[in-house]
């Protein structure tokens, strides 16, 4: 019932606006076509030119400002863990360096040192010998001396011996040739 | 007047003109045009004057129908297509914001007439024409002949394909005229049974219409979704329609 009611009054309204317009259903009425075409012309024609020449060209600035700047501080953050990968691996080597430095300089003091002890015992050793041949030859010289004069001795001792005993005179030829016959 | 669904597609003069027998009025549909027109570059505009590195809300917005927008012309119409992108943009943006405009009661909807809708229409296919045969010269005529059928049925193809082409600047407007102006006539005659169940019923009617209110309530939640999906089906079915003019061999 309220609908038809409602229908009814909707024709007879939709009759009524008709009337004004030329008795046509609005979308479809050319009254107007001219005008709204002109003025969707000039305001999207105005849309259109805001949008491509300040808005867009705007926007997509900063889009790609932003890109850029996020890029370029990844590239910066991976160039600082370059620089500190290459600060770290400088410093391994010239650890590494220093240690094998140290250790050559260690053996070379050490084969020095060993080297002069070496030279050093050698000269002490070669004084040594020296001096043990010097006192075996002073020792064989002073053995030579003693054991020549022990015949002249042997030769004065039985002199006197045989001049206590006897008193009377051997020539000292005799004696020498007795000494020799019955020591050495 | 109040009852009747149609009265709200009603063109009125507002600055009356006529230029050589035709009639050029300011009319209400120019002026929620205008409105469109104003609120939206405004709005973008000014949410971007800041050029900020990190985007307030209102830039973070702007950015968002930009990327948005962007990402659906390259999705379809590859990298080439970006060149269209300041059309696709701007008719994506004024028609979803014509159509929300239309969401306020009392208010104008601006797709709701057909003219509109279909100088639109033209205005891509004409585009699509003019820059696929620039572009590609005779070979764009490759789009009605698709490659791997067999000889026999080329004519059969071209004949159906030449209609699909023919009638997609008809399916363009009539889609996006027909859904508007469906919605709000729906809406209407829904607000308009509550308005007579209490004029008709009395005190009774007042329980009884809260059904068409209800019904009123979600409809207009629907009319948002549609609002944006016809700025959304028309924006893409043109990115795609640009695809064909830049890559006519399918």
């Amino acid at each position: 019932m309220f609908i038809s009611k409602a229908l009814a009054a909707t024709s007879e309204a939709a009759h009524g606006g008709g009337a004004e317009s030329g008795g046509n259903f609005p979308p479809f009425d050319p009254t107007y076509f001219a005008s709204q075409l002109l003025w969707l012309a000039i305001t999207f024609g105005l849309f259109y030119f805001l949008m491509a020449r300040i808005v867009i060209p705007r926007i997509s600035g900063i889009l790609e400002t932003r890109k850029d700047r996020i890029s370029q501080d990844l590239d910066e953050a991976q160039r600082l863990k370059d620089e500190s990968d290459h600060a770290h691996a400088a410093y391994e080597q010239e650890l590494a360096e220093a240690k094998q430095k140290a250790h050559a300089i260690a053996q070379e003091a050490k084969d020095e040192a060993k080297a002069e002890a070496d030279r050093d015992r050698g000269k002490v050793e070669e004084s040594l010998a020296k001096k043990l041949s010097q006192a075996e030859a002073k020792i064989t010289k002073i053995k030579d001396a003693a054991l020549a004069e022990v015949g002249t001795i042997a030769a004065d001792t039985a002199e006197v011996i045989v001049q206590e005993l006897i008193g009377g005179k051997i020539t000292k030829a005799e004696l020498a040739k007795a000494v020799s016959a019955s020591g050495n | 007047m109040a009852n009747d669904p149609i009265h709200q597609f009603q063109i009125t003069k507002l600055i009356p003109l006529e230029v050589g027998g035709v009639d050029l009025s300011f009319t209400n549909s120019a002026l929620f045009m205008t409105l469109t027109v104003a609120l939206s570059a405004g709005f973008l505009i000014l949410s971007t004057n800041g050029r900020g590195l990190i985007p307030g809300r209102l830039q973070s917005i702007s950015e968002m129908c930009f990327e948005f927008v962007a990402n659906l012309l390259r999705d379809s119409a590859g990298s080439e297509g970006m060149k269209f992108f300041p059309m696709v943009f701007s008719l994506f943006l004024f028609i979803l914001v014509s159509n929300l405009f239309g969401m306020f009661p009392y208010f104008f909807t601006v797709m709701t007439h057909i003219i509109v809708t279909a100088a639109f229409a033209v205005m891509v296919i004409g585009t699509v024409i003019v820059y696929g045969l620039m572009k590609n010269g005779f070979g764009f005529f490759k789009l009605f002949v698709p490659q791997g059928v067999p000889g026999a049925l080329i004519p059969v193809i071209v004949f159906i394909e030449v209609l699909s082409f023919i009638s997609r600047p008809i399916s363009l407007s009539v889609r996006l005229f027909a859904n508007m102006l469906a919605g709000h006539i729906t809406l209407k005659v829904f607000a308009g049974f509550a308005v007579s169940m209490i004029a008709t019923m009395g005190a009774a009617g007042y329980a009884v219409a809260l059904l068409p209110i209800a019904f009123t309530v979600a409809l207009t939640a629907l009319e948002f979704l549609v609002a944006f999906l016809q700025a959304y089906v028309f924006a893409i079915l043109t990115c795609m329609y640009l695809n064909d003019a830049i890559h006519p061999s399918h």
